[in-house]
Order: structure tokens, then C-alpha cells, then sequence
């Protein structure tokens, strides 16, 4: 259906369902309750980056994952989206069509010079030369390099890129909304359903970002199953036998860079269309870093893997670090006060301030258990609980660990 | 002129402190094929260790002073460091002043220690996985390190002064020509400097003229050979990783009195090192050196007012221009080896 | 001053409304209950600390926890009270805020724009915060500011001394009781000239990105007014670390004096080397001895400078050292929970809650619109800072400014810094205006849903 096989048009399908009861799935717990006031994760701006990281570390995958080329400057992508956005909102209006346009276009140009560059080289040398655009275009970006060598304002520097009451805005009329809109549909409004002690939202914006995810994950299965795809991962297991018979291989890889760093572009697009304000730093070598541990994280070359990698560290940059003692101390308020105390010293370590504790921890586990990538752990799971399917879902779009 | 001659010491002294890092990360990638993130944080833990050494010489036993009042309005405490009342208040004091060179007792074995324990307990099982995780693991294990060190020192710059005979400048023009006062540069810098090179040099002796460092070149040419030849070539990795560590370590104390530590000095420094090694080409320790030096002095050159009077803000991504354009011109870096880490 | 036409009368009738309305299902908006985002419901209500836990500022934003807890606990009636014994509005009373108990919420700002929002965000959507206040930064606060205008939240900036914060990027829902780069540069012209005498050469070095941009601009403003020649002003990258390149042509372009528009672990750095390993203090140029001025002084940055501060001229907004009541009863409750004295941004944050907590108290809503209100031009005292009014045009604070000197021997630890000159508020006021701060536009209170 649509163009899948039936196993992928099922990974599809349970995507597309999680992405529209993401409001209620993530919403576990009664909103009153402590365990709710600590994990939920079902309000709109966390599940906005749940599906924009995703989408972004989808398109990394593409190059990544396919190509196994590690760029290591892909936030720059995500960054220049960003800005073209912000730029559309302050020039026409409010409206979120042309910025996410704008952003996609404006990032494929920047991947296209970029790979163009950099993809006459390999391996190590390839990432250090995406990482050395990268950091240049966070430079200038921060400190606004030209905006001062032109006069006037393009990045804003390190306050970052917003949008004044005093900005042209051209297409803006009276009554328009004064928050990014989609014709008209307000990306920050909600509707929201209570349920006994349960409170789900439902945001405009989330539904927005979902939808570009549901369609970049669906483009990504098509690639992965394409011709395009199987060249991509030809040159992967060995580029020098490809260009032996004759194959230019630049092209494809081209191709390849300029996919993801349109996606990357898309998601930028997409983080400025939520919340109208861009900072250099989403260009910071350590934004590209993240891109990579995501991937890594969920296991790279398959399909769900990447989208699970992103969710996981955006969960815990969000909840993990908002854990303070006092909340601690409420979880084990039932215990006898000796007993609630040492609990609250062994985990305060590792939640608030510390939860980059947690993130470096969680890293070395999962390498050092599961080479696949959180992925790895589904299908050790499923395996436990007897359900030996031939060949797994999400397994299916890899042939090998990626390198 | 002056400018000039001032901007070429400080690319000197700077690129001593790149090629000193770089040194250590290239020995672990070339020895055994390892991408190691977490050498920023080695680097870190060696400054720490002077850090270390400063609060050890200055522990102290606490008198109530009751004439004197803290900040509540308590009797004030004062607290007498041990060494002074050991070795008296002169040699004492004299023994604080010099704790950054006497961290040195620190640095070595510490150093070696997480060096081994790091290559047995960790990189050990990483030799045969893809880069990828073995980035992963240990940019994972810098993250950790680095809450470790917060956790006992704080986020906030620790200082950490040079010898008060060390610290100063000396006017170095006098002798080359120049008026008083005119070349004038900072003493411990230059003991950096000469520390560094000699720190270099000795890696390369003692890769050179021994039988060991002829084992390890001969392993990171080819490793399997070397086995066959029954030759323990593990064992001798381990010495070389905690010898990087060591490399590493020592950097980063000599460095403390020029840069405050703080817990995330290893990640200020883990993108520029690597941009020296990959400069340098992949695997190669006089690449390494070449690279951190080269790089030092074109940044340096490009903090003059003259130059960012033209291009403001050159100084920021200079660097990685350089970087880019070497790259572009010499496919392997300064002086690569066909073939390592292309793939 | 308002542009908002909102009475308490006003805003209470439409709570009453609003709330009225409450009885019918409600399918409209996420936030559509009383008129305004969030409003606290039963007999809590939170409010939500956002400051840096990880990153270069961590140690600062700790500080500033601390000091937001010990006011949740004064608001709440525990502890001895803190500041409410001297606050000259005595309307808390230990109850809470209008009956309701106090909870709070903590987020990590890492010092980055992105982060901070998402991390205010989630305080408003998930935790259904009032008030965010924090932060230790003018990017993060000027991005949280912003945020907090759209979605209809009380922003109460922590520090923040970026002219922009109530210049050009000015909300009606941020009020900013820190000092800004402009006082300081007007604080320490005068004491300067008196120091140095007016016949001197500056070197700026500055840290490129906004805040370092508006302070040097502060800086070279007020040395100039008093006859001082600027040499170069140089932009170091942020998180440079080796300042070298920078401090070696300073020793020949003929300065005297070296202006270190730098914070956090630049500064420490930046001052660092130049003193211990470029000697600059002790060089003797022109036939001046040669100084250095930071202009913004924190007490965690003088810790890691150690002895290199030994009388560096500098500013700072509050200082625990002050001999009034304020901040005697302050320092003592701070003091006694934590063992060392609050530095100055704990001092902001924590009456920032208090002010918010009177202020909504004074207009009898938690509506926005009302606090704002309550809070333009409001005229208070006994906070520590001497008589101090919250102008409506721009949402700052006018008070008096520390110049400060690092202490020539200090007797303990916390005694870094001594105070030079408590510079009355007169000399550093300012016209909404001024060409530093012009361009930008407060807008409308906003109330949000």
C-alpha cells in the first residue's frame, strides 16, 4: 500500500498512530498526581521537539545511516531553516507557508555548496570538514560577522533573531494573528480534553509537525527501499569497487547530503514556525554532536531507530533535568524519614543539575550493551516474549551496524 | 614589527599547547586505531590534579580566632595550612607558591592510572567496533567525567597561580634590538613552551631510540603482523594509552595557571584537537605537531587589530577556514597516510 | 504610565466573569479559564524558577535557586522572613500570596537561548506556572522575556544587564530589577575621574556578543564624558579562554588603563592573564600607572580571580556587605540556611519573587494585566537598595549602584570585594528614550488565554 510493503506500510501505520495519540500516550499519568507532575511528557512544546528532532535525525539517517558519511555540522542545516524562517515572519507575515518553504530551500543551497565541498573527501576528514562549515556559520551567526560587515542586523547575534512590533511584516493585515499561523489556524492553540483527573492537549502546532514527520518518515522508507537507496548503501560497504565500474558516485551521494540537509532545513523551519525566536546557538558544534548521538542512540541505518534516539534525549534534557529534591522528596514521602532520606541522596545525583549524569551514563550502557542501538533492545525484548518474528520491522532497513 | 614578533610568540605558545594535545589524541587513534573523545576530559583531569595539589598543600587546621568576627557576626575561624605549620611559615608558603610544577608528583601517576584503567576497563572492548561507538562511549564517558569533576570542584573557574617567580613578563626585545619594553612576554608562557617541546621530544625519542617505541610503530603500521611475530602487542597498547593520558594530563596542568579549570574545559578543547589531529593528517604524531603549531600562529596572526580590522571576526573561524582550505589542497592533511579512517 | 486601560476593579469584574463562565464546558483554548493563562486553581499556586544548572553558569544559578527557595519558604510563613520585615509594603504576611501556598518549579536554562525557552515552556504548558524568574544571562532573558510576553506569563528577569533587556527588546510582561550596562558605565565614570584623574588612554577589550557590545558602549560613553581618550576597542570571541593574542598588543598602543568588558569565565581569564602573566599592573605608562577596570563585578567571578581583583575597580548591583536593614536580615536568613553569604544575583531573584508576590497581593489578582499594573511605577524600599522605583516605560529598576573595589586584604573568603562609593540613584537615571535603549516598543500587557 502506498507504495510499501506490507511490513513497512505496518511500521508506517504504528508510527502515524503514535504521532496522533501522542497527546494521550505521553499523558500517562493523572495531571495532579506526583508521577504526573514529574513524567508526563504529553504537553505541546516537548512533543513539537519530539516530532521535529525526529524528523531531523530522520534525514541525518538518510546520509548516515545509507551512506555511513558522519557529518558532523548538520545543525548548521537546522540553523540556517531557523533563520530564513524567522526572517519570512519578520518580512511577510505571520504565516507559516512561506517559512517553512523558505527554510527548506534556503538550507538545500547551503548543503548543496557545503556537500559540494565537502563530500570530495571521506571518512574522518569528511566530518571535520562539515564540522569546520558548521562552526564558521555559528561564529558568524553569534556574532552577527555580517550583519557588521554590512551595517545592519541578519543574525541578531547572540540574543537571537525575533520578531519586532516594528518589523515590515508586508503581508500582514489588520486582524491577522500575531502568532505563527497556518492560514489563519493558530499554531499555539489547543483544544484540550479532561478526563477524570487526565488532562490531554491537543495542539495545532504539534498536529503541524507531525505531519511533516509522518511524510519524512514516509519519504525515508521510500529511499531505504528505492534503487537510489541500495546505490547509496552500495557505496557505503565499498565506494572504490562502485567508482571500479565506472559509477560516478559523487552524484548520489550529493543527492544524498542535500535530502538530509533539506530535512534538517524542514525541522528548523518547523522549530521556528512553534516558537517565532532563533539563537546561533542551535548551530554549536554540540547541537550537530546531539544529531549524532540520537542516531546512534536508536540505532543507526534502521527506520525508527533515529526518531527513538531523539525522543530519548529530548525526554530527559525536559523532565530528567526539572527533577529537583523537593520533588524527590515527595516520592518517597511514604517511607520512614531515614530511608526517604538516603533514597533522595542516592538519586539526587543523577536528576536537576546532574542529568547530564544520566545522559553520559545512559550513552556507555547503550553502546556497551546494545551495539544496535536502542533498537536492539525492542527486538531483545520481543525475542524474550517469544514473538520471533522472521525479520524485524525496523531491523528491515538494515543490512549491518552502520559505521 | 613588534606586533608581529608579539603574535608569533603567542601562536608559538599556543601552538605548543594544540600540538601537546594533539600529540596524545594522535598516539591513541595511530597505536590503536581508537577515537577517543574523551582525551579533552584527560587533558581536564590533569589540570584538575594541579587543582588537586593546591587544596592538598593548603589544608589546614582551623583556630578560633574569637576576637575577630565572620560575616554572621561568629567568632572568625582561621585556618593554619599544615605545610606551614610542618615546614615552617617561610618554606611553607614557599612550598604553596610552587604547586602547580609540584602537581607534576600528581599528574604522572594519576594519569597513568586512568589511562589504564580506561584502555583495560573500556577502550579494550572497542578495538573492533565501528567508530561511531566508539565515539559514542566515550564522548559518554567525557559527559561523566566532567559531572564528577562538577560535583567535587564546583562549575566556577578554579584559579590556579603559576610560582610568584614564574609570573611577570620579561622584556625579551632588549637583546634582539628592539627598545625596552617593547617585547616584553609572559614567563610562564615561555616555560610552556620550552615544557611542551620538550614533552615532544621526548615522545619521539623514546618512539625512536627504544625497543618498545619500535614495537609500537611497527604495531600501528601493521598490528596483525606484529602479533604473528608473537610479540604481546596488547600490553604494550596499554603503556601507550596511559603514556597519551600522561601526554594528556600534563598539558592540562601546565595550562592551569594560563586557563582557570573548570569542569568543561575537556569539551572546550575536544573539537579543536581534533580539528589539529585530522589538520595534521590522520595518524600521524609530526602531522600533529605541524598542524598545532601552524594552527596556533595563523590564529594568533589573525587576532590583530590590523587583520580584523579588514574582516572582523576572522579571528573566531579562521581556524576552521584554515582547516577547510588544507583539507581542500592536501587530501590527507598536513602529512596523512593513505587509507586511515577514509572509510 | 500604562497603556492598558485595566483597573483592579476592572480585572477583578472579569475574573468574576471568566469565572462564571467556567460552569459551561469549555471547548475554546488550552488555557481558557479565568481570563488569563494559568490561572491557580485550588489553594497552591507555582511559579517557576528557570535559571542555568549546567553550563558556564551553573555555580550562579545555584546561587539564584537557593535564594528563590528561601523566598518561597519566607512567603510561605517558614523560616524568619527574610526581607518581608523590612520590605516597605507589608502586605505578606506568611500566608502565601493571597491565601494560596507557594509551590515552585525548576528548570535548566544551560545558559542558551533555545534551552531556556523550551524549559519555560514546559513550566507554563506542563507545571501551569504564573511567574517565570531567573537566569543569568541577557541572551537567555531576553529570549525568555519574549516567550513569556506571547504565552501571557510574569517574567521576572534575574540577571540581566544588557541595555537591550529594557531597551530595544523591552516586554510589558518583563520587569528587570538588576542594574544595567548603562548605570555602570554612569557609576564609575565619576569615581573613576576621581581615581585616575581624567588625562588617561582605554583599551577595550569586549566580549562579542550583545551584552559585551552594550556594555562597552556604556563604558566608552562615560569615560569619555570625563576626558578620556578610547584607544581601540577589540571583540574577543566568547569562551576564548587563551587571551593572549588580545592582552599583547595592549602593551604597545599607548593605554593606560584596560577596560575587560567581559563576564563569567572570560573575565576570570581575561583578567587573569593579564595580571599574572602579562604583569599589566604593574607597567607604568605615560607616567600613569597602568589599571584595569571590570565594569560588571560578580562575587563568584572575584572568587576565581582570586588575588588578581586586588583594586580593580568594578560595579555591582547589590552587595551583602551594605549595612541596612534589608540586607542585614537578608544576609542573616540567607546565611544561616546555606553557611556563606548570597551573592548578587541570589539577592535579584529573590526580590524579584517578593516583588511579584506583593504585587499581586497589592492588586488582588494574578492576572498579569493587573500585576503590571501593580508594579509600574511603584516606589519601594528596604530591599537593600536603598529607595527604589520600578519605571513603567521600561520596566527597570532605578536604585542606587555599588562601585566596588577588589579588597586590598581581604580578611576571609567572602570578602573579595569591597564597597568604594554607594553611587546615588540620581546620577545613573536615564530617559526611556536614551539612543542606547531606543528602538524598542513594550506593547500591551498581555494576559494570554
Amino acid at each position: 500500500m502506498l507504495g510499501l510493503n506490507s511490513r513497512d506500510f505496518r511500521l508506517f501505520l504504528i508510527v502515524c498512530a503514535l504521532c496522533v495519540f501522542a497527546p494521550i500516550l505521553l499523558n500517562p499519568f493523572p495531571v495532579a498526581s506526583s508521577l504526573g507532575e514529574s513524567f508526563n511528557a504529553g504537553y505541546p512544546a516537548l512533543m513539537q521537539r519530539f516530532v521535529i528532532f525526529g524528523l531531523l535525525v530522520i534525514g541525518f539517517n538518510i546520509l548516515f545511516g545509507l551512506t555511513g558519511y558522519l557529518s558532523f555540522g548538520h545543525a548548521a542545516f537546522l540553523g540556517v531553516g531557523s533563520f530564513a524562517a524567522v526572517w519570512m515572519f519578520k518580512l511577510l507575515s505571520y504565516n507559516v507557508v512561506p517559512a517553512i518553504i523558505l527554510s527548506v530551500v534556503v538550507a538545500g543551497l547551503f548543503s548543496v555548496v557545503i556537500g559540494y565541498i565537502a563530500l570530495r573527501r571521506s571518512g574522518i576528514y569528511f566530518s571535520i570538514l562539515t564540522l569546520a562549515f558548521a562552526q564558521m556559520m555559528y561564529s558568524i551567526a553569534f556574532s552577527d560577522l555580517v550583519g557588521k560587515l554590512f551595517g545592519t542586523i541578519v543574525t541578531n547575534g547572540e540574543t537571537g533573531l525575533q520578531v519586532y512590533n516594528d518589523d515590515p511584516q508586508i503581508l500582514m493585515s489588520e486582524g491577522s494573528p500575531t502568532v505563527p499561523h497556518l492560514f489563519g489556524l493558530e499554531m499555539n492553540s489547543a483544544f484540550t480534553w479532561k478526563v477524570g483527573g487526565w488532562e490531554f492537549v491537543f495542539q495545532n502546532g504539534y498536529y503541524l509537525s507531525a505531519i511533516f514527520m509522518i511524510l519524512g518518515f514516509y519519504l525515508s522508507i521510500r529511499i531505504f527501499r528505492s534503487p537510489f537507496g541500495m546505490m547509496l548503501r552500495a557505496i557505503k560497504s565499498n565506494q572504490t569497487r562502485m567508482s571500479y565500474t565506472g559509477l560516478d558516485t559523487k552524484p548520489y551521494m550529493l543527492a544524498a547530503f542535500v535530502i538530509s540537509g533539506m530535512y534538517a532545513g524542514l525541522a528548523g523551519g518547523l522549530l521556528a514556525a512553534m516558537d517565532p525566536l532563533t539563537g546561533a546557538e542551535r548551530m554549536f558544534w554540540t547541537a550537530s554532536g546531539e544529531i549524532v548521538v540520537m542516531a546512534i542512540l536508536g540505532g543507526v541505518g534502521t527506520l525508527v531507530g533515529p526518531v527513538l534516539g531523539a525522543g530519548v534525549i529530548k525526554y530527559l534534557e525536559n523532565i530528567v533535568s526539572k527533577i529537583n529534591d523537593s520533588i524527590l522528596h515527595n516520592w518517597f514521602a511514604f517511607m520512614p524519614d531515614w530511608l526517604e532520606n538516603l533514597m533522595v541522596t542516592v538519586i539526587h545525583p543523577f536528576i536537576g543539575k546532574g542529568w547530564h549524569l544520566t545522559l553520559g551514563l545512559l550513552f556507555m550502557a547503550v553502546v556497551i550493551f546494545l551495539p544496535g542501538g536502542l533498537m536492539q533492545l525492542g527486538e531483545k525484548i520481543a525475542t524474550l516474549f517469544g514473538r520471533k518474528k522472521k525479520s524485524d520491522d525496523a531491523k528491515s532497513g538494515a543490512t549491518e551496524p552502520a559505521e | 614589527m613588534d606586533a608581529l614578533i608579539l603574535q608569533l610568540l603567542n601562536g608559538m605558545d599556543k601552538g605548543a599547547a594544540y600540538a601537546l594535545i594533539a600529540l596524545g589524541l594522535t598516539l591513541i587513534f595511530g597505536t590503536l586505531g581508537v577515537v577517543n573523545f574523551a582525551h579533552g576530559a584527560l587533558f581536564m583531569i590533569g589540570a584538575f590534579c594541579a587543582v588537586t595539589m593546591q587544596r592538598i598543600l593548603s589544608l589546614s587546621s582551623t583556630v578560633i580566632d574569637e576576637t575577630q568576627k565572620d560575616f554572621l557576626g561568629n567568632p572568625l575561624k582561621i585556618e593554619v595550612p599544615y605545610v606551614q605549620s610542618w615546614f615552617g611559615d617561610v618554606a611553607g608558603a614557599a612550598i604553596q607558591d610552587w604547586s602547580v610544577p609540584l602537581s607534576i608528583l600528581l599528574v604522572i601517576p594519576v594519569m597513568l592510572f586512568v589511562g589504564w584503567a580506561m584502555e583495560r576497563g573500556l577502550i579494550k572492548h572497542f578495538y573492533k567496533r565501528p567508530h561511531a561507538d566508539q565515539i559514542l562511549v566515550t564522548f559518554g564517558l567525557a559527559i561523566v567525567i566532567g559531572e564528577i569533576i562538577k560535583a567535587f570542584y564546583g562549575a566556577n573557574p578554579i584559579q590556579t597561580p603559576s610560582p610568584a617567580a614564574l609570573t611577570g613578563s620579561v622584556d625579551l626585545g632588549v637583546g634582539l634590538g628592539f627598545e625596552a619594553n617593547t617585547i616584553i612576554y609572559s614567563v610562564w608562557r615561555i616555560v610552556y613552551f620550552f615544557f611542551a617541546a620538550f614533552i615532544i621530544a621526548a615522545v619521539f625519542a623514546f618512539l625512536q631510540f627504544t625497543t618498545f617505541g619500535m614495537v609500537v610503530r611497527a604495531g600501528m603500521a601493521d598490528r596483525e603482523t606484529v602479533g604473528m611475530l608473537g610479540i604481546d602487542i596488547d600490553k604494550r597498547f596499554t603503556v601507550m594509552f596511559g603514556i597519551a593520558a600522561c601526554v594528556a594530563g600534563l598539558a592540562g596542568m601546565m595550562y592551569a595557571p594560563i586557563l582557570s579549570p573548570h569542569y568543561n574545559l575537556g569539551m572546550d578543547f575536544l573539537v579543536l584537537s581534533f580539528v589539529v589531529v585530522v589538520v595534521g593528517g590522520m595518524g600521524s604524531l609530526p602531522g600533529a605537531v605541524l598542524a598545532g603549531f601552524v594552527l596556533g600562529i595563523v590564529q594568533s596572526l589573525s587576532s590583530m587589530n590590523e587583520v580584523k580590522a579588514i574582516i572582523p571576526g576572522i579571528d573566531q573561524i579562521i581556524i576552521y577556514l584554515v582547516a577547510i582550505i588544507i583539507l581542500l589542497t592536501r587530501p590527507r592533511g598536513l602529512m596523512g597516510r593513505k587509507g586511515v579512517m577514509e572509510e | 504610565m500604562s497603556k492598558s486601560n485595566f483597573s483592579r476593579r476592572g480585572v477583578l469584574k472579569t475574573g468574576a466573569v471568566t469565572a462564571g463562565g467556567l460552569m459551561l464546558p469549555t471547548y475554546l483554548r488550552a488555557d481558557a479559564h479565568a481570563g488569563y493563562t494559568n490561572a491557580p486553581q485550588g489553594d497552591t499556586v507555582k511559579i517557576g524558577f528557570n535559571v542555568p544548572q549546567t553550563g558556564p553558569y551553573a555555580e550562579e544559578g545555584l546561587d539564584e535557586l537557593r535564594a528563590q527557595e528561601l523566598a518561597v519558604e519566607h512567603l510561605n510563613g517558614m523560616g524568619d522572613g527574610g526581607m518581608l520585615n523590612t520590605f516597605s509594603e507589608q502586605n505578606l504576611d506568611g500566608t502565601g500570596i493571597l491565601g494560596k501556598k507557594v509551590e515552585f518549579v525548576t528548570g535548566d536554562t544551560q545558559t542558551k537561548s533555545d534551552v531556556a525557552r523550551a524549559s519555560a515552556q514546559s513550566m507554563i504548558q506542563k507545571d501551569g506556572v504564573i511567574m517565570v524568574n531567573g537566569g543569568s544571562s541577557s541572551g537567555v532573558a531576553i529570549a525568555v522575556q519574549g516567550l513569556c510576553q506571547e504565552a501571557g506569563i510574569i517574567f521576572m528577569a534575574g540577571l540581566t544587564h544588557s541595555n537591550d533587556t529594557t531597551g530595544k527588546d523591552k516586554k510589558a510582561n518583563g520587569f528587570r530589577h538588576f542594574f544595567n550596562g548603562y548605570m555602570s558605565g554612569a557609576a564609575l565614570g565619576p569615581v573613576l575621574q576621581n581615581e585616575y584623574g581624567s588625562e588617561r588612554s582605554a583599551y577595550h577589550l569586549t566580549a562579542d556578543y550583545t551584552w559585551g557590545w552594550t556594555q562597552q558602549e556604556s563604558m566608552q560613553a562615560s569615560t569619555e564624558a570625563i576626558g578620556w581618550n578610547t584607544v581601540q576597542n577589540v571583540l574577543t570571541p566568547v569562551g576564548a579562554g587563551d587571551f593572549a593574542s588580545y592582552l599583547t598588543p595592549v602593551i604597545n598602543s599607548g593605554a593606560d588603563t584596560l577596560i575587560l568588558n567581559h563576564y563569567g569565565g572570560d573575565m576570570v581569564n581575561s583578567l587573569t592573564q593579564a595580571v599574572t602573566q602579562f604583569g599589566l599592573k604593574d607597567k607604568v605608562v605615560n607616567g600613569n600607572d597602568f589599571k584595569i577596570i571590570v565594569p560588571l563585578y560578580s562575587e563568584l567571578m572575584a572568587a576565581g580571580a582570586g588575588s588578581n581583583i586586588e583594586g580593580v575597580f568594578g560595579s555591582m548591583n547589590w552587595n551583602w556587605q551594605l549595612q541596612d536593614a534589608g540586607t542585614a536580615a537578608f544576609v542573616k536568613s540567607f546565611g544561616e540556611k546555606y553557611g556563606f553569604p548570597p551573592s548578587g544575583s541570589a539577592h535579584t531573584c529573590y526580590v524579584q519573587t517578593l516583588l511579584y508576590a506583593d504585587a499581586v497581593t497589592r492588586a488582588g489578582t494574578f492576572n498579569p494585566c493587573g500585576v503590571v499594573e501593580a508594579l509600574e511605577d511603584f516606589d519601594f524600599d528596604g530591599m537593600g537598595n536603598g529607595p527604589v522605583t520600578y519605571r513603567g516605560a521600561d520596566h527597570q529598576c532605578f536604585k542606587d549602584v555599588l562601585v566596588m573595589k577588589g579588597s586590598e586584604n581581604p580578611t576571609n573568603q567572602y570578602d573579595t570585594l569591597e564597597i568604594v562609593e554607594v553611587t546615588p540613584r540620581a546620577q545613573v537615571e536615564y530617559e526611556p528614550d536614551h539612543p542606547m535603549f531606543a528602538g524598542g516598543d513594550l506593547g500591551e500587557c498581555n494576559p494570554g488565554a
